[in-house]
């Protein structure tokens, strides 16, 4: 099937009027938990996949992509207006488009951030729908060693491009990976850590343990200083860019696209990395590096262009391989097997319409963002002004109520309480919680992949070094870790994330 | 600060020595295979060693380097809450049925915030139970008595 074929099957799917409605849902409630406090993505799909459960495979996954990629938009929105990133990746958009705000350019900010991610949405759509097909064809060659290390080269490329230090990374995805060994041992059957109770037979409940770590946690860890947060502009007039504002972001945009679309493939924040690598690029590259920080609109277009495209092609490796690139797809894993489909190179051949009908979806949630954010976003300005201390009993009671509902389990409720505790001391004593949960998901497939390719190889290690694919992912991964302590490179690793405070 | 240590460093390595020992001693139950056919046991052993040798070295990176900041003010009233919630939610969901736990759920985790008062947590209780009830029961069909057996001396 070539290209032109495949995408018209993908707009059939997309443009059904039912799937328009839930990936319009899905970019609303995304862009809302993008600009609401303390509720993040991860938490949000976490908690709305077993309402997912009820609708068919591609009217799920299609909304629970929209939520992923309107986080990105509502998060770069709350950087403009109040200098709080909702997400992670909109930190670097603070840093100039609060300063055009507070000059009264709030405007122009929020229109460069949603054109130039507009943009590289469409531009990383396209090359999701061109590279995926040959990537996955590739992929079914993979035997159980080169599976065995594609994980580990995911697992350690994440902690290298994480911030923070690289010795608690690394034990949090050792943690993450033990979590998941939790249940009947695939090939005896043999109970592991279930403590004798029949419920935990199947494993830990990976929603109860994504709600636990991502929402609890971080419910925990703002009830430590309750403060309410300032709306500083409250009206935003005047969205349109001036010809010389687009003239100025024309470049940055291209450049933060380009950024973006190859970050975004590495495991691991691809598209944090990718909104930092671009400022830092923007401002080297620019005739006037002093306007930085004081409110440079290429500061705001670039970044965003780029942390969104990140966010497209991060669905590359988990639409062809089945290996999440950070914890919203690893989130996504679980929807597909909650869906009866395991993820990988599979799914584009057996499931043509799920797979191009998602990729299509994109575009079209891309679109509906644009149209949500900008006429609306004297909304969005409103719902800053809810307070949290009447979020956060709502978070807790759907966390609480969504869990049950999945398996009518009260274990997985004990499993929340628990990883939230867990994951609040760990965040507390400086531990960053994403690799535990890519470990986690990883963990019982780098298992079943290593143990296979030993029975293959009859015991002898040396398999994953002798076929070239799996040596030079192996390689790879080598290379990521060394190149992660080395000091010159660490310190420069510091100083890009220092930027985030 | 009197001790010249990093106290988070110290904290998160111990917890990490602790889980890898217990995966390591709990796994030393089940069958350690041989490297051709592993066990069961196979993996978590390793793992857990590799786990409790991570923790020692993020405590022991923790000499010298006290932390930077003043550790926050633990949060005691939130974590007794929710968490407390959470563990009375799942210990009565089935018994009480969804009405009556949805909105003790609610009140208790709006008094962990210090900015509510009860008046307010109440009114945030009801109206939660009215939105879950929207949510969860009507628009999604899930199956939960409203009033579960423990009150049913009451009616039927």
């Amino acid at each position: 099937m070539d290209l032109l074929s495949s995408l018209s099957l993908g707009f059939s799917v997309a443009l059904d009027p039912s799937n328009i409605l839930y990936c319009f849902l899905g970019v609303l409630l995304g862009t809302l938990v993008g600009v609401l406090p303390g509720i993040g993505p991860t938490a949000t799909i976490a908690m709305l996949l077993p309402i997912t459960f009820s609708l068919n495979a591609e009217t799920a996954l299609i909304m629970l992509a929209g939520i992923y990629y309107g986080a990105q938009y509502g998060g770069s929105t709350t950087a403009i207006l109040i200098n709080l990133p909702g997400e992670s990746s909109a930190a670097v958009t603070a840093i100039d488009g609060y300063q055009m705000a507070r000059k009264g350019r709030a405007g122009p900010a929020l229109a460069a951030a949603a054109l130039g991610s507009f943009f590289a949405g469409t531009v990383a759509t396209f090359l999701l729908a061109a590279f995926a097909p040959p990537l996955a064809r590739a992929a079914l060659n993979f035997g159980a060693p080169e599976y065995f290390s594609l994980i580990v080269l995911g697992l350690l490329v994440s902690i290298a491009l994480a911030h923070g230090s690289i010795l608690k990374a690394l034990a949090m995805i050792v943690l993450g990976l033990l979590l998941g060994m939790v249940g009947q041992d695939i090939y005896t059957g043999t109970p592991r850590f279930t403590f004798g109770l029949r419920e935990l037979f199947g494993g830990l409940n990976f929603v109860a343990v994504a709600v636990g770590i991502f929402g609890i946690a971080e419910i925990l860890r703002n009830l430590e200083n309750e403060r309410e947060r300032e709306v500083g502009v409250k009206e935003v007039k005047n969205l349109w860019l001036t010809r010389e504002d687009f003239r100025r972001i024309i470049a940055p945009v291209l450049r933060g696209t380009g950024i973006g679309s190859i970050l975004g493939v590495l495991p691991g924040g691809g598209h944090i990395l990718s909104s930092f690598a671009s400022y830092s690029a923007e401002k080297r590259l620019s005739k006037h590096p002093e306007e930085f920080g004081k409110g440079a609109i290429e500061g705001v277009a670039g970044p965003e262009s780029a942390n969104n495209a990140a966010a497209q092609t991060s669905f590359i490796p988990l639409m062809t391989l089945g290996i999440p690139a950070h914890p919203v797809m690893a989130l996504m894993i679980g929807a597909f097997i909650l869906q009866g489909i395991t993820p990988g190179p599979n799914v584009i051949n057996e499931q043509p319409a799920l797979f191009w009908g998602i990729i299509a979806s994109m575009w079209i949630g891309n679109l509906l963002l644009v149209i949500l954010n900008l006429p609306l976003v004297g909304l969005w300005v409103k719902m800053l002004s809810i307070p949290y201390r009447m979020l956060f009993p709502a978070i807790v009671l759907f966390a609480c109520i969504g869990t049950f509902s999945i398996n009518q389990n009260i274990y997985d409720i004990y499993a929340i309480a628990f990883f939230g505790i867990m994951g609040y001391l760990l965040i507390r004593f400086g531990c960053e919680p994403a690799p535990l949960l890519l470990g986690f998901v990883l963990g019982p497939l780098l298992e079943e992949h290593l143990r296979r390719a030993m029975i293959i190889s009859r015991g002898d290690p040396m398999i994953f070094i002798e076929r070239p694919i799996s040596a030079t992912l192996l390689a790879l991964a080598l290379a990521a870790v060394i190149l992660a302590v080395l000091p010159s490179i660490r310190k420069k690793r510091d100083e890009v994330f220092v930027e985030e405070d | 600060m009197a001790l010249n240590v990093s106290k988070n460093d110290l904290a998160s390595g111990a917890m990490f020595i602790a889980f890898g020992a217990y995966f390591v001693l709990e796994s030393t139950r089940y069958e350690f295979g041989t490297p051709f056919r592993m066990g069961p046991g196979f993996m978590p052993v390793v793992l857990g060693a590799v786990l409790v040798a991570l923790g020692l070295a993020v405590a022991a990176k923790g000499f010298g380097k006290p932390d930077d900041e003043a550790p926050a003010p633990w949060p005691w009233r939130g974590i007794a809450l929710v968490l407390g919630t959470i563990v009375f939610f799942a210990a009565t969901i089935r018994g009480l049925g969804f009405i009556p736990v949805v909105l003790i759920s609610g009140f208790a985790t709006a008094m962990s915030s210090t900015r509510n008062s009860i008046l307010q947590a109440l009114v945030i209780a009801v109206g939660l139970c009215v939105l879950c009830y929207a949510i969860f029961v009507f628009g999604l069909g899930m199956l939960v008595p409203m009033f579960g057996p423990w009150l049913n001396f009451a009616g039927a």
